[in-house]
């Protein structure tokens, strides 16, 4: 800029600043404390960047966690504004997230330790939510940050166990928490999320590599540790629930493309197995909804143990008397969706899905962000073209704002729902889930209240960086829906078309697998993967525990590692108190495994049974494929039990158990399997 | 161990604040030193109040800690931090409109400025009036082009326009500018 006095911009300038005060050493005193104060709030109990570990139950990818991330992303504008309820903030989080240390110096990753004592003295701050929530009518008296006044948060949390955080039923802390969470988090996601275009054109700027996973970035992902060997003999039945989603492989590919190895959190390998095909047999009876097939066959990564494979095939209804569809596009169009792998991409798949629907189906568009509301109203399938130009006419921009647009599709839906008709939301976001419900608990039963009236809801997520697998996998296992991860057009073509009628119509839900191991024949077992989808042995023949849904012609996929006794393999010695217990023969069988699920819309839950007999089923490429996808993941998410088996043995593997391969998934895997073993070399 | 606050004197800002959202209190302190001086004058140009702007920069320090967790290295951390002053301050705006306090900041000056041509504040009414006149948009641009740390480049980042909007702003600024000043000569 030239200093010519006399242009106008210049004399504006000088006259900025001149006149530009000197900062008044007592407000600024009081902003530093202010500041400080918070920072150790937050740090003595550290919030949602914690390890997806640590946040999550060992049961089901938990909603309240989700939730709470997506609080984090809550950007309505207005609220933000209460940049001075900071406090509330503090105690907001204090009441509602792990409980973590302080921890000094520099660290690689934004995983922090749990602290062992939850008591911690939270600052005294000014009253939470009162200032945000101000009536606009109603003059500010004082834009200042708010008077201190006591708050209900410090008592509540210093009298109760920090696991109170997690219980939904927990009355107190939802009644007390949401509330100022929600401020909290408003605010945090002002530094994440607001001017939205201008992170995209920051990240163009400044961050033209991909970004490497390793960061402090935003993502949070469901996972628990590994299933560890357990003995028969101690525990003897193992209960988890079924999981259709793929996400966690397309998260995995995604990295991989990028020249990351993917985090560790973020593989989920019975996800991985479960995203390919595999041609398992039909069940034939129409009572029942799905089959499940066992396959017992030597483990690759170890000569002394065996793998068994238990397979559910769901059933596929001819599509020809599928019931009508009606489906609601919720799409997230907030600025940071501009990026070329979200809406372009977004637009892209949903017309893919328009080909496979019916004239009688129905689409109706709903859009949160600045331009929140009905983009299109009900349309028949018919009319691709009017469908087609809704898609086009979309455009990311704009901060995102509270809009009620959760709300909005689910009341579309109800209005396009007719007698014997399915009804399903396809949620696109990039992890901004500001879908207008603040409450975490009102967030639970709205999404359970509507899929009880028979409203599914599916997430498909997009791009990365942002992306918040945890709420997916929220949103989606209490939606009935399956929580998706879309990379690439292909992808799109996977979740959209190859599988839009088992993503789109479920025919069980609650499906729950449980099996006890005979300690005669198996003196250790482990499941592989599953982990963030066990469940308490009891919780199996419990009707109200809710467990995965399996879509029309879907398969689910588990495996478990087993050993006999008297196996060198054998990793427990045994005890030297506990008398043995007394074995039963039962002829050549490894273990019982029993199946419940529930037919759509039926309360109580329906039984099959099988054994599982040695040498049952045969050791074919499917059963070879999956084991070596198996092996991928655990290379990937740090081995404990593959001995000398690596990336060379594992691709050997996959490559050889390609089989047909009509669509090209298995090739793609073993490509990445070469991917990742050159950057796990390096 | 801990790093104390002398050693943290030289140490760049993206390190610091690496550590500060990890948890380190030094560094997060000597990150509030070292910007607090510089956050208050943008947000005084942002604003055009100095209480409003002492408040504005309270807060925004006051939200640094949480925000900075979610603070992911993409951009140089002043960057960074000018955009969450610029929402702040946007978000503070909406605020007061919703409120119907819509008279505040250079709006305010405004009016003042119409009470106080009498007694000729000159420079200061010049000032105040002129920054009043400017659309929101084009007096953050100025505000911000006014730090001297910041390049065009930066800039545009951190009100997320392109580069080019940027320097359209500022000539659109000149020209309204020259507007007003002809304005103000045709009517002494």
């Amino acid at each position: 800029m030239t200093r010519d006095p006399q242009d106008p911009l210049e004399r504006l300038a000088q006259a900025l600043r001149d006149g530009t005060p000197a900062p008044d050493p007592v407000a600024r005193e009081r902003a530093l404390a202010r500041a400080m104060e918070n920072f150790d709030a937050l740090h003595q109990e550290n919030p949602a960047t914690a390890r997806p570990n640590q946040d999550r139950p060992k049961q089901r990818a938990d909603f309240l966690s989700g939730v709470r991330t997506m609080l984090a992303h809550l950007t309505s504008r207005p609220a933000l504004a209460a940049t001075t309820s900071v406090a509330a903030l503090c105690l907001g989080l204090f009441v509602i997230l792990p409980v973590e240390q302080n921890r000094p110096g520099p660290t690689l990753d934004p995983i922090a330790t749990p602290a062992p004592d939850p008591i911690a003295t939270p600052a005294p701050g000014p009253a939470p939510a009162a200032s945000v929530e101000l009536d606009p009518g109603e003059p500010a008296i004082t834009p200042v940050p708010a008077t201190p006044e006591p708050a209900p948060a410090p008592q509540i949390a210093a009298t109760e166990p920090a696991e109170a955080q997690f219980i939904t039923a927990d009355a107190a802390s939802n009644a007390v928490a949401p509330a100022q969470t929600r401020v909290a988090r408003t605010q945090e996601s002002a530094a994440a999320s607001p001017a939205q275009a201008g992170k995209a054109k920051l990240r163009a700027e400044f961050a033209p590599k991909a970004m490497p996973l390793r960061q402090p970035d935003t993502e949070a992902f469901a996972n628990a540790d590994q299933n560890p060997v357990k003995v028969t003999t101690e525990t003897p039945v193992s209960t988890f629930s079924a999981d259709v989603d793929t996400a966690s492989y397309a998260v995995i590919r995604s990295s991989l493309m990028a020249g990351t190895l993917p985090p560790a959190e973020a593989v989920r390998i019975e996800e991985m197995v479960n995203y390919f095909p595999y041609a398992y047999p039909a069940p034939d009876a129409d009572e029942v909804p799905f089959r499940a097939a066992v396959d017992v066959m030597p483990t690759p990564w170890n000569k002394d143990t065996r793998l068994v494979r238990i397979g559910l095939q769901g059933r596929m209804p001819a599509i020809a008397d599928r019931p009508p569809l009606n489906l609601v596009f919720l799409i997230d169009t907030s600025g940071s969706m501009e990026e070329q792998d979200k809406l372009p991409l977004l637009k892209q798949s949903l017309r893919l899905t328009l080909d496979q629907l019916r004239p009688e189906d129905q689409v109706a568009i709903v859009t949160y962000a600045g331009s929140a509301g009905e983009v299109l109203a009900p349309t028949p399938a018919s009319d691709k073209d009017k469908i087609s130009a809704a898609l086009d006419r979309l455009a990311a921009g704009g901060a995102t704002a509270g809009a009620e647009g959760l709300e909005l599709a689910y009341r579309t839906a109800a209005a396009m729902a007719g007698q014997g008709e399915v009804s399903r939301i396809l949620l696109a976001t990039d992890g901004d889930f500001n879908v207008g419900i603040a409450d975490p608990a009102e967030l639970t039963d709205y999404i359970a209240r509507k899929r009880d009236q028979g409203t599914y809801l599916s997430v498909l997520g997009f791009g990365r960086g942002n992306l918040d697998d945890a709420t997916m996998q929220a949103l989606a296992q209490n939606g009935n829906g399956q929580a998706a991860y879309i990379d690439t057009l292909q992808e799109a073509r996977k979740v959209l078309v190859d599988q839009l009628s088992g993503a789109l119509f479920p025919i069980a839900g609650d499906v729950k697998i449980q099996v006890e191991w005979n300690p005669a024949e198996v003196a250790e077992y482990r499941l592989i993967g599953y982990e963030t989808r066990a469940l308490a042995r009891e919780d199996f023949s419990n009707d109200k525990i809710d467990a995965g849904e399996i879509g029309a012609g879907h398969s689910a996929t588990a495996l478990y590692e087993i050993t006999a006794p008297g196996s060198p393999a054998l990793r427990n010695q045994p005890l030297r108190y506990a008398a043995p217990a007394a074995v039963t023969g039962t002829g050549n069988e490894l273990g019982h495994l029993r199946l419940r699920y529930k037919l759509p819309g039926e309360a109580t839950s329906a039984l099959i049974e099988t054994p599982i007999l040695a040498g049952q089923g045969g050791n074919d490429a499917d059963a070879r494929f999956a084991a070596a996808i198996a092996g991928f993941g655990q290379l990937l998410s740090g081995d404990k039990y593959l001995g000398d088996w690596g990336w060379d043995q594992a691709i050997a593997l996959a490559s050889d158990s390609r089989g047909e391969d009509a669509f090209g998934y298995r090739s793609e895997a073993v490509g990445l399997m070469r991917l990742a073993k050159a950057l796990a070399g390096q | 161990m801990r790093p104390s606050l002398v050693m943290l004197m030289d140490t760049p800002d993206d390190t610091l604040a690496h550590e500060a959202a990890h948890g380190s209190r030094n560094a997060f302190a000597a990150l509030l030193a070292r910007h607090y001086d510089r956050l208050h004058g943008l947000c005084w140009r942002l604003t055009g109040d100095r209480a409003e702007a002492e408040d504005l920069t309270q807060d925004i320090c006051a939200s640094l800690p949480t925000r900075l967790k979610g603070w992911r290295a993409e951009a140089r951390f002043t960057t960074w931090l000018y955009r969450v002053a610029v929402n702040a301050a946007h978000d503070r705006r909406r605020r007061a409109a919703t409120h119907a306090r819509a008279a505040s900041g250079w709006g305010a000056w405004e009016i003042n400025r119409q009470a106080e041509l009498a007694e000729g504040a000159a420079l200061q009414d010049w000032l105040s009036a002129a920054m009043s006149r400017l659309p929101e948009d084009l007096r953050d641009t100025l505000a911000l082009t006014l730090d001297e740390g910041l390049t065009q480049a930066e800039t545009a980042a951190i009100l997320g326009i392109p580069e080019g909007t940027v320097a359209w702003r500022m000539s659109e600024t000149r020209k309204r500018l020259r507007a007003l000043a002809q304005e103000e000569e045709s009517t002494p």
